[in-house]
């Protein structure tokens, strides 16, 4: 057998996905997520899919446990040695405010003060040593910070991204004392300038280590136990894996890995349909995330902001959210203007249809409302959705102050929540510089599909792929990844003033960390594949262009001419009188796997008659509309049907508008496409 | 509640078109935003988003829409700036022109925030003028960056510039490029500059374009009435839970750079009803120095203060149309030609809104924060760099603490309230000039304490490593701590000394000053304004009290 599973631990659920390369076989699985213990709910759920361990082949992770973790304040404990004069820095940030309008907001380091600590070190912009670093006074704070209970150090100085030296000895020092691995320096994490991102990305890193690793060791034991003896590989924001023996040097990565595995998901399936520019939008109960995918590759960025004043600076596939999911509540504000979201019931007590005592309107009510959504099936529940209590609700929030009925009010609120998300699309979009106006719009997460027709639609986007399963998107994405690890260091000088080798050097000692990794991770891939960029600007700006680095040994003539030719694609600019300016180094190193080929997994079977499921009334365009239900499991392959369309499987329900027309495609994806409308 | 039901009954709008409407020309305006700041090569703006973009009426310039994601202090001024161009120009404008204007009298604030202003028309007919204004790093005058605290008439401070065309009929007119760039500093760069400002507004003109064609012409018209209606509502209902009187406040600024002696930004607030009137007619006379205020930064200030209070009115002009700005001439937040304002929109408006947070603090306390600490705290050095042998500007701004608020403790190191922009961090500073910073650290008790204390300022040194450099400040707060409220202390004042030559010393107008001349090995210690407080210290949660001793806030 070659069995490979995904499994992604969502907030709420876990989700399992498991293929076998020989027999061509899916299986899928869904278990709640045991927050009390993680580890358990994992090992119930690969049970559940009536599979031994010893005969899997390969096991990808997707884990929320350190996003949570930091978001809620409950890392570990962790604490700071800086350089004298800086302790502050985490709590100071780069002066901001939580909201353009409004004073009020607080905000809690990751790191109390207390646990900060300075010692006597500094260098200068150019890394050379103003004062040398005191070692004895760092052993002694990190010793004072162990007998304050702090189980996680953050080592961070100035300029250690320019000569780590500092980082290093202080670093080496304290592992001689310190009982634990978690001990990190800032330069190990990310070799960028910018004192505050690099110390926070630092100290989310210190505070989630000793979790995701414990975490992942706890899995790993009890896996191998049962007799797993291949390599458990947990899913990283840059789409790519890291092996369970590097993890707790690598804990900052698996933070939002999960949606990130769900757009590496949806790039494959989208080339493999001959699709290669994606706009993602993937809605769960409280967001809608969108990413976007150009020439088969997923954006990625490294500027992220975990929560306010919280940046984290690891490559990320770029994913930006909204408060928009099904249970986005919709209320009507003090300027009588109908609003959805961001406001959420949550999946507790959630929406009003899931009968767990909600009673707001949110998102999915509208959708029962608007006979979208199944009663009779409603999400984690046993009994139907309360229309009366659905439609009263509508009517006394949100129908009564705008003059509508509660059917009219639903659909208001279902138009609001589409130009909110379309709306988010178009910004997002434009913000990369990208026109999005050929993408293909591949939704997913259990609401995805719902809205995705009319997305598309006030987008001008000309096609809609909806994946087979797009409730397990990301448990997709693990299947999928290839080994991948990032490595940047800061150079920020003119490209006329970079000393010869400097750039060749960095490149080379990238590429052995990388290496090094890889034979640490023990990872079997058939091929090592090396990505090179480089981040410009033209000195006076503040926004770096990546652009991929010319092959060869480095020639600055040739990388200005690359430069100036991105930088004209992009901003339709010339600047020739312009100083340009190299900032940052990347090297991306890739291992790539076994390919396996989603063709293998095609739909097998499924005809017509068993795929109709009777007809239900649904409201289209202000008019109610017996619409034809379709049980996706049965679609056969090249099936064609037309809107007004209902297509429900398990984890989503999929709409066709009127004037759309949907048809089944060899991998099993469902494409939709517009028609003009009949008259 | 009844708001709500009087405006439903007078909508005829769909409800749904109507949001979507208002939230697609909020879009035009952040793409515009995004644009400007994309392609920008001032880091004022590109790092400091010091730039705002917005969507005006073609009668008076009226506020349709502006960009949630622009500078807070355009929030008014901008329409004004629009009015002075309709009024002036709209008869000679065709389409593809575009206005260049920095007047500070024509609504305006400094000279360094350069506006742009262009008609648009929909099938051939006037609609809208879309507009920016963007921070300069420099437009001339008597100190580089503008920011002299000892100008005493607007031609020292710049290049004052009236509304011209800078395109006509989508061209670029050369000799008003060549003109402006002769006339200021590092002046190649502002060609960049340029352009991203016009990028910005094709950018708007095109999205603007798609949203008419989706919507047609008369929703939308009925759209922006509406809205702006809906806004005006919106406001109202705020100010009716405001109980009826008049609460009278004062803010007080240092001095004015050049005559040592504070002036007072009195305010007396008068509710009734629905509508709120400003009456700032009690303040100072017209200043020798650059702390003047135009009108249009005066009544924007109002504005800002107001949208800060009520963070969830919709941005356009109902939104102001319940709040009555009194003109107040005769007082120095009503500068005539030719007053110089340098300091008005970075200290002026803060003060400005502090005396609206301060009086309003007595009205509905449950809604309001002690004062902020309310200085953009500039310090600029200008110098030559041995090493490098270039000669450098660097202008440098540090945030401070806000006020304790109805429930919780004020943030530190915030930015200025008209304000967005990040500060710089210390690796790039050292990076680009020749400094060393010694201390980036919070300011120990700065913090006006209070049930709900304030946030810290920011305590600062800064090392000249090499050559000669010349350093200015110009800061508020340090003869005054931003004041506490119920009974809250005030936050500690601004305080600047700087270390020439082994002397150490305080300038004279303590927050303010200028050439001071460095050596190297010269340094200047910066400790920021702490927020005021909110409550009683006595009131203070005993564990929020031990927090605060163990993470050393009091010093």
């Amino acid at each position: 057998m070659a069995v490979t599973i995904g499994v992604d631990v969502g907030g709420t659920f876990t989700d399992f996905l498991l293929v076998d390369t020989e027999t061509g076989e899916i299986r899928t699985g869904k278990v709640p997520t045991t927050v009390d213990d993680r580890a358990r709910g994992f090992l119930d759920g690969i049970a559940g899919l009536g599979i031994k361990p010893d005969e899997i082949r390969w096991l990808v992770h997707g884990t929320t446990a350190g996003t949570n973790a930091v978001l809620e304040h409950k890392g570990a404990k962790t604490g700071l040695i800086t350089t004298e004069g800086f302790r502050d820095v985490l709590e100071l940030g780069r002066r901001t405010r939580p909201y353009a309008y409004g004073l009020s907001g607080t905000f809690t380091p990751l790191i109390p003060r207390d646990l900060r600590r300075e010692v006597g070190e500094r260098m200068d912009a150019k890394g050379r040593v103003i004062t040398p670093v005191d070692i004895e006074a760092v052993v002694a704070q990190a010793k004072a910070l162990l007998a304050e209970g702090v189980e996680s150090l953050v080592i961070q100085f100035l300029h250690s991204y320019v000569n780590p030296e500092h980082e290093i000895a202080a670093a080496r020092a304290v592992r001689e004392i310190w009982p634990n691995p978690y001990v990190v320096a800032s330069h190990e994490i990310v070799r960028e300038m910018r004192e505050f991102e690099r110390g926070s990305t630092a100290a989310i890193h210190a505070s989630i280590a000793p979790i995701v690793s414990s975490y992942i060791d706890k899995v790993d034991s009890a896996l191998k136990a049962q007799g797993f003896d291949h390599d458990l590989l947990i899913m990283q924001a840059n789409g790519g894996m890291a092996a369970a023996p590097v993890i707790a040097e690598h804990a900052v990565h698996t933070i939002m890995s999960g949606p990130a595995a769900g757009v590496l998901a949806a790039a494959e399936l989208a080339s493999l349909a001959g699709y290669d520019n994606v706009v993602t939008g993937d809605m769960g109960g409280t967001s809608f995330d969108i990413a976007l995918v150009t020439n088969g590759v997923p954006l990625i960025t490294s500027e992220k902001e975990l929560a306010y004043a919280m940046p984290i600076r690891i490559p990320m596939i770029d994913i930006s959210t909204i408060g928009a999911g099904g249970g986005s509540i919709a209320h009507i504000d003090k300027a009588g203007m109908l609003r959805v979201g961001p406001e959420s019931a949550g999946s507790y007590p959630g929406p009003i249809g899931y009968g767990r005592g909600g009673d707001r309107v949110t998102i999915t009510d509208c959708n029962y409302m608007l006979g979208r959504l199944n009663p009779h099936a409603v999400t984690g529940a046993s009994g139907d959705a309360p229309l009366a209590e659905i439609e009263t609700a509508l009517t006394t929030q949100i129908g009564t102050p705008l003059g509508l009925d509660a059917v009219a009010a639903a659909q208001a609120v279902i138009d609001v929540a589409v130009a909110d998300m379309a709306g988010a699309i178009r910004l997002i979009s434009v913000e990369k510089g990208i026109d999005p106006r050929d993408f293909t719009y591949i939704p997913y997460g259990g609401g995805g599909p719902l809205h995705a027709v009319a997305i598309a639609r006030m987008l001008n986007l000309p096609r809609v792929l909806v994946p087979r399963y797009p409730g397990l998107n990301s448990a997709l994405g693990c299947v999928l990844a290839d080994v991948r690890h990032d490595f940047v260091q800061t150079i920020n000088l003119p490209l006329a003033q970079i000393p010869a080798g400097q750039v060749d050097e960095i490149v080379a000692s990238q590429i052995q960390a990388g290496k090094d990794l890889l034979a640490r991770e023990k990872v079997v891939v058939n091929e090592v594949v090396l990505q090179h960029e480089f981040e410009l600007l033209y000195r006076g700006q503040s926004h770096v262009l990546r652009i991929p680095a010319p092959e060869g040994a480095f020639d600055a003539e040739k990388v200005r001419l690359a430069f100036r030719e991105a930088f004209l694609a992009r901003f339709a600019i010339e600047l020739p009188t312009m100083i340009p300016v190299l900032v940052n180094v990347r090297t991306t190193i890739i291992g790539r796997r076994d390919r396996i080929s989603l063709a293998d997994f095609t739909p097998k079977g499924g005809n017509e008659d068993a795929a109709f499921k009777g007809t239900r009334r649904a409201w289209f365009d202000g008019a109610w509309c017996e619409t034809k239900i379709f049980d996706r499991e049965q679609l056969p392959i090249g099936f064609v049907f037309h809107g007004p369309a209902i297509v429900e499987q398990s984890d989503t329900t999929l709409i066709l508008d009127p004037g759309t027309r949907g048809e089944v495609d060899a991998l099993g994806n469902i494409i939709i496409t517009f028609e003009e409308r009949a008259a | 509640m009844n708001a709500i039901a009087q405006t439903s009954t007078v909508a005829a709008i769909d409800p749904v078109t109507l949001t979507v409407v208002e939230k697609g020309l909020q879009q035009v305006c952040t793409e515009m935003d995004l644009v400007h700041e994309k392609t920008s090569f001032s880091p004022v703006i590109s790092e400091a988003y010091d730039r705002s973009n917005g969507i005006y009426g073609i009668q008076d310039g009226r506020m349709i829409s502006q960009g949630e994601t622009g500078l807070p202090i355009f929030l008014g001024v901008m329409q004004e700036c629009v009015h002075s161009v309709i009024k002036e120009r709209a008869e000679h404008l065709n389409p593809g022109d575009v206005i260049i204007v920095n007047d500070p009298y024509r609504g305006g604030t400094h000279l360094m925030d350069v506006k742009m202003v262009m008609p648009f028309y929909y099938k051939g007919k006037l609609w809208c003028y879309l507009a920016n204004a963007g921070h300069w790093p420099d437009t001339g005058g008597m100190v580089p960056g503008g920011f002299s605290t000892t100008a005493t008439e607007i031609h020292q401070e710049g290049l004052r510039i009236p509304p011209v065309k800078i395109m006509e009929g989508g061209v670029l007119v050369q000799d008003i490029v060549d003109f402006v760039l002769a006339n200021i500093r590092v002046s190649e760069e502002r060609i960049g500059d340029i352009h991203a400002q016009i990028a910005a507004l094709r950018a708007g003109e095109r999205a603007l374009t798609a949203l008419i064609d989706r919507y047609g012409l008369d929703v939308v018209n009925d759209c922006v009435a509406e809205i702006e209606s809906r806004a005006e509502t919106m406001m109202r209902a705020h100010i009716a839970d405001i109980p009826d009187g008049v609460y009278s406040a004062s803010a007080f600024i240092d001095s004015d750079g050049v005559v040592n002696e504070p002036l007072e930004v009195a305010l007396d607030v008068t509710v009734s009803g629905t509508g709120i009137t400003f009456d700032f007619s009690r303040s100072s006379k017209p200043c020798r120095g650059p702390l003047n205020s135009v009108w249009a930064t005066t009544q924007s200030a109002v504005f800002i203060g107001m949208k800060h209070i009520f963070p969830n009115v919709p941005m356009n002009a109902g939104c102001f149309a319940p709040l009555t700005v009194l003109r107040p001439k005769g007082t120095f937040l009503y500068a005539e030609y030719p007053r110089p304002v340098a300091g008005c929109s970075a200290e002026v408006s803060q003060r400005i809104m502090e005396a609206v947070f301060l009086a309003l603090a007595k009205a509905i306390p449950g809604k309001l924060f002690a004062a902020p600490a309310g200085t953009s705290g500039n310090l600029s050095l200008g110098g030559f760099d041995p090493e490098t042998g270039e000669h450098y500007i660097m202008y440098y701004f540090s945030g401070g603490g806000y006020g304790g608020w109805w429930d919780g403790d004020g943030i530190s190191n915030g930015c200025s309230t008209i304000g967005i922009s990040k500060s710089q961090p210390v690796e790039i500073l050292e990076q680009r000039y020749p400094l060393l910073f010694e201390r980036y650290a919070l300011r120990e008790g700065s913090a006006g304490a209070g049930q709900f204390r304030g946030g810290m300022g920011v305590d600062y040194r800064m090392r000249l490593l090499r050559g000669e450099g010349t350093a200015s400040f110009l800061m508020e707060h340090g003869r005054f701590g931003p004041p506490g409220v119920l009974g809250g202390e005030d936050g500690q004042p601004n305080r600047i000394r700087l270390n020439i030559q082994g002397r150490e010393f305080e300038p004279e107008h303590l927050s303010k000053g200028e050439n001071f001349r460095l050596l190297e090995g010269d340094y200047i210690d910066v400790g920021t304004p702490g927020g005021g407080g909110y409550g009683a210290a006595e009131d203070r949660d005993p564990q929020a009290r031990t927090a605060d001793e163990r993470l050393g806030y009091h010093g």
